[in-house]
């Protein structure tokens, strides 16, 4: 087995706290709203991610999109589930995905986008949003 | 971002547990976005929307003796009082109704329940500094009267009315109001429905994730419902805060001032068949339907007119049901519109948002709809939508057939 560089990046925290997961990486904006709580499962047609778990995970992606309401309860759903995503890693910050990502506690990190794109799906991920470190394992 | 003596005392707790809490969420958005300072706002809209985060968060605002320093309009849930006569809710979900209109009460919340403030009750004036959350209301409030929010959550819009402060960031900051991305309008739209199918075409159509602002040309004339439209499915198919319309909004006067001097580059073109393809992307197989639902957002007292003049006196075979405002549905009933929507077998429905348990008895069945964002929030309740305009989803519920 041959020992993977461990890559260390900077980024920008907005959510603190830390947490560690395998990458799932979107290439497609998250709604929190179309997961299923039960099985964490995106349930969006023609999501890039369509039919993936998210819970437990480091969940990679552009940045949120839906209507202002349904990103908070979408989560919150998840996170009583126990099918949250670990940490959140975005190419950029919208105010309504800050919001519910500090209310409802899961760490949000932005990365400059030559960072961004080093991140491989399974990658296990360490995110430090207080430090504003992503650490590639 | 440096914070005031008065900031600084909200979030040590000097004003309560609800205040500090409503204080460290804005300062964390202040912090992501690198704001300097914090501002007074003079506004604010909070989508209520009576699920469970909202009910938690606003619950505990209440339980730390948080009270609006500027009360806002809310959303709607669904009205207790019309609702009760409606088959199929249990008591659990009249109470879950029930605790949100406490806590928004004991919040000196504006009890409006309606998604369209912006048409009625709380309307801007150009340059005001606001907080509105809600699809198409800060499009509207940024794009149609010039006024500044920033694309609010229902939290933190609750969290600014709480303090009466914002963040100062984004377009609450003259050089970020600059048009990105120009998108122009080749076919002429002559019905408020082609805005729903623009709206939600054009993140599609520029491939664009992140939150930005088009610049439109093409387009002549748009009413008030055309620009609720649009904001509301800019906001569901993607995430924007924003649009100019040369010639129409008061920041685009022309291309060039749109874009701030800046070249506005090669831009999109927005096609008859764009449109066409949206619809039938989106749209479930024409057939018989059993319902239809209208009012996301909110049908005005204008599209009410509309509706009643289509029916002609004929009768609804399949269930007519019309969301729209407290006010709208007052003046519809002065004037006599409702009366003539009722004599048909229809319903106008105040307070009610269609992603909520009331429409209970229409979940798992197919219905017609002029809206995209609507029938895309609804697949969660396993509502199935056939896509028209109000004036065919009038004959389709006439007919019993989309």
């Amino acid at each position: 087995m041959s020992a993977r560089e461990v890559t260390v990046m900077g980024c920008r925290g907005a959510a603190p706290g830390r947490a560690s997961g395998p990458a799932v990486v979107s290439s497609d904006a998250i709604c929190f709203y179309l997961v299923d709580p039960p099985t964490g499962k995106v349930i969006e047609p023609g999501h890039a991610i369509e039919g993936r778990p998210i819970g437990g995970s480091v969940l990679v992606c552009p940045g949120g999109k839906g209507s202002s309401v349904v990103q908070a309860d979408g989560l919150y759903q998840l996170s009583k589930a126990g099918t949250a995503p670990a940490a959140i890693v975005v190419e950029e910050f919208d105010t309504v995905l800050v919001a519910t990502a500090v209310i409802m506690g899961v760490p949000l990190v932005r990365c400059a986008p030559q960072d961004f794109v080093r991140i491989r799906d399974g990658d296990v991920l360490e995110v430090d949003s207080d430090e504003e470190a992503v650490t590639i394992r | 971002m440096k914070l005031t003596a008065q900031d600084a005392e909200m979030l040590e707790g000097a004003h309560g547990a609800g205040t500090a809490l409503a204080m460290e969420v804005l300062v964390a958005i202040g912090r992501a976005f690198d704001a300097e300072q914090m501002c007074d706002i003079t506004r604010a809209h909070v989508a209520l929307s009576n699920q469970d985060a909202d009910i938690w968060f606003a619950e505990r605002l209440v339980a730390g003796g948080a009270v609006c320093k500027v009360p806002p309009t809310v959303n709607p849930g669904f009205c207790l009082e019309f609702f009760r006569h409606v088959p199929g809710l249990t008591s659990e979900d009249m109470s879950t109704m029930e605790r949100t209109e406490a806590a928004y009460r004991a919040l000196g919340a504006q009890l409006t329940y309606s998604c369209t403030p912006y048409l009625q009750g709380n309307v801007p004036y150009f340059g005001e500094v606001t907080a509105y959350s809600e699809s198409s209301a800060t499009p509207y409030m940024n794009s149609v009267y010039g006024a500044r929010t920033n694309r609010e959550s229902a939290q933190s819009a609750l969290c600014a009315a709480v303090t009466g402060r914002v963040p100062v960031y984004g377009l609450l900051l003259e050089e970020n109001r600059k048009g990105q991305v120009h998108v122009h309008v080749e076919p002429t739209l002559s019905d408020e429905f082609e805005y729903h199918l623009l709206g939600y075409a054009v993140p599609r159509i520029t491939g664009i994730q992140t939150a930005f602002i088009p610049v439109f040309t093409g387009i002549s004339a748009m009413t008030p419902e055309a620009h609720m439209n649009l904001g509301a499915e800019l906001n569901t198919g993607g995430n924007v805060p924003m649009y100019h319309v040369v010639g129409l909004t008061p920041e685009a006067p022309t291309l060039e001032a749109a874009f701030h001097g800046d070249p506005p580059g090669d831009g999109f073109v927005v096609t008859a068949k764009d449109l066409d393809e949206q619809r039938e992307m989106l749209s479930a197989a024409a057939g018989p339907i059993e319902f239809a639902l209208l009012g996301c957002p909110h049908l005005s007292l204008d599209q009410l007119r509309a509706i009643a003049a289509r029916i002609g006196g004929r009768h609804f075979k399949a269930e007519f049901w019309v969301q729209t405002s407290f006010r709208d549905k007052e003046l519809a009933e002065r004037m006599g519109v409702a009366q003539v929507i009722e004599q048909a077998g229809g319903h106008l429905v105040p307070d009610t948002c269609i992603d909520q348990v009331a429409w209970k008895h229409l979940f798992g069945k197919k219905g017609v709809t002029d809206s995209l964002k609507g029938a895309y929030y609804a697949k969660r309740r396993d509502m199935d939508f056939v896509l028209r305009s109000v004036g065919d989803c009038v004959e389709a519920a006439v007919k019993g057939e989309a």
